[in-house]
């Protein structure tokens, strides 16, 4: 009996110091979940004693979690403001930033928009209301202004690059997601809406913008003026499963990744 | 050893006690956390500004918290709805209890209800894909998608479970009524319109507050087709935010505990204050006008 309860005892401890120290939790921006989702499952499967857990709460519950040390990683679409990083002085915890990708937003319009190109001048009155009618750009027709959710990493992108402070007008259609606004702007000729480089497709048209066409290029050399780097947050220097996890996503295989998920890799240092 | 009657009686009834309060405790946990939740807000914030100011602007610095345009939107959305949606449920309940023979409303019947099966994100793909370029198109719009689309297919969803419930309602009115009324000499039609609808408004008014609780409260559809422009409407086509939408499309990137979380479940306060109006009118004109028995016509 003693024995068994011995045998039982050594076996939870093992089983428990395994699984304990090798669970990595990762919480935060939807945007970065889906590059987040393909650079886990691949290194799951070469490191089959590590164990991930992936979930989207949006960037602001990602970096309440990594304040409140709920979790390991934090992705983020936006960078933590300064609020947050006094908090987590505040609790103790050192949030060290990572940049992870560079996503690019482009402005899109309907493929039957005769415009082509659009300066950021032009972008902020569009999306301030002032601009009503596509003849002012050369094309025609009323504009349907389609923005994402006040919330979204997105938005607040596209308010800090092309509303520099202003706000977008109270009538722009908002949708919940990206995938949302390419569906609205490829099923409206008049519509115009702005999305992440990873959903450019036929059905919509991207628009240049300061005559800068929004691609990987010109994102990652900065020449595209609404690229935003997307973020992990960590606890710290990383040591242990975290930094090997780290240095890999940022090496070439997970900057691979990154590029299949639809975004921008980081420049090659 | 037989259990006596009594005591089996009385395990019964605690077994149905237990799950009655079961709900209900649910049902007063979610509401208390939804207090707990949302009224942090309104240090911030007064509850004139929340429910009258018309900028929405929860993630600005300063942020803006009116609701104002969310709450018009919804009224507006669900009452549209409801006179498209009222008019077909009720006349096709009538004709599938009184007028329609056995065999089309056999066939029928089980339809209509097929649709309140029917998914409401398909719906509101549809609503996004097929209505909205139609409406477009045929109206000149600058945009399909607007509170009159989200009225359509809201009316889509809430017309099987008026059709449904009111046609329960008409189908039980006694057949002693109806044979009176026939024996007097009134036509079928006079039947109809003086005999069994009064006797049946009861139900059918509860069939009509439950399509339109249902309305009100649906997010799917209003998210896809609704447009998702906080402006109060100034027309039929107009695009909108309704509050539901609002709070599913926001609820992922608001931060857990801040102000904008509480925002989120102050309008949830909100909307469950409406349906709980809803609730309470349609209880009180279905006691109003109860049917007790034949006679009380």
């Amino acid at each position: 009996m003693k024995k068994l309860a011995a045998l039982l005892a050594t076996f939870i401890l093992v089983a428990t110091s395994a699984f304990a120290d090798t669970t990595v939790k990762v919480d935060g921006s939807t945007t970065v979940l889906p590059i987040m989702q393909k650079m886990v499952e691949a290194y799951m499967k070469a490191n089959p004693t590590v164990k991930f857990t992936v979930s989207g709460g949006g960037s602001g519950n990602g970096i309440k979690a990594i304040i409140d040390k709920t979790t390991d990683i934090a992705m983020a679409s936006r960078k933590m403001k300064d609020k947050e990083f006094a908090l987590a002085k505040e609790k103790g915890v050192n949030a060290k930033e990572i940049v992870v990708a560079i996503d690019a937003i482009v402005p899109v319009v309907n493929p039957a928009n005769k415009i082509s190109a659009v300066t950021l001048a032009q972008l902020k009155d569009l999306y301030a209301g002032k601009t009503t009618e596509w003849k002012a750009l050369g094309g025609e027709g009323p504009v349907v202004v389609i923005s994402r959710d006040t919330s979204s990493g997105t938005y607040e992108t596209w308010e800090e690059l092309v509303m520099k402070g202003e706000k977008v007008f109270p009538g722009a259609l908002l949708q919940a997601s990206s995938g949302a606004v390419v569906q609205a702007v490829s099923k409206n000729k008049n519509a115009i809406g702005y999305v992440g480089v990873g959903y450019l497709d036929a059905s919509t048209k991207g628009l240049t913008v300061d005559g800068v066409v929004g691609n990987e290029e010109n994102a990652s050399s900065g020449k595209y003026p609404i690229s935003r780097d997307l973020y992990l947050y960590v606890n710290g220097e990383p040591t242990g499963e975290i930094k090997k996890f780290v240095d890999w996503a940022l090496g070439a295989e997970g900057q691979k990744l990154v590029k299949e998920a639809g975004f921008v890799p980081l420049k090659k240092k | 050893m037989a259990v006596s009657r009594k005591a089996k009686d009385s395990v019964i009834r605690i077994a149905f006690l237990v799950t009655a309060l079961s709900s209900i405790v649910a049902l007063g946990l979610i509401m208390i956390y939804l207090f707990i939740e949302g009224l942090p807000i309104f240090e911030h914030v007064s509850v004139i500004d929340f429910l009258f100011g018309h900028l929405w602007y929860p993630t600005s610095d300063p942020a803006d918290f009116g609701i104002f345009p969310l709450i018009v939107a919804s009224v507006a959305v669900t009452l549209v709805s409801s006179a498209l949606a009222i008019p077909l449920g009720v006349m096709t309940a009538i004709y599938l209890a009184e007028i329609a023979g056995p065999r089309t409303r056999g066939f029928f019947k089980p339809v209509v209800e097929l649709l309140a099966a029917l998914p409401s994100v398909v719906i509101g793909f549809f609503g996004m894909v097929v209505v909205a370029p139609f409406l477009q198109e045929a109206f000149d719009l600058a945009t399909g998608l607007n509170l009159f689309n989200a009225a359509i297919m809201l009316a889509f969803m809430s017309v099987p479970t008026i059709c449904s419930v009111s046609e329960d309602a008409i189908y039980s009115v006694p057949a002693e009524l109806k044979e009176a009324s026939l024996a007097l000499g009134a036509t079928h039609w006079e039947t109809i319109a003086r005999v069994i609808l009064p006797a049946s408004l009861s139900g059918i008014s509860t069939a009509i507050i439950l399509g339109m609780s249902r309305a009100i409260g649906e997010t799917m559809v209003v998210l896809m087709v609704a447009g998702g422009a906080a402006m109060i409407p100034t027309s039929l086509f107009s695009p909108v935010r309704p509050m539901p939408s609002s709070i599913a499309a926001e609820m992922a990137e608001a931060p857990f505990r801040g102000d904008h979380y509480y925002a989120l479940f102050a309008i949830g306060i909100v909307l469950f204050l409406f349906t709980l109006l809803f609730n309470i009118i349609a209880d009180h004109i279905s006691e109003k006008h109860k049917q007790v028995g034949a006679a009380t016509l």
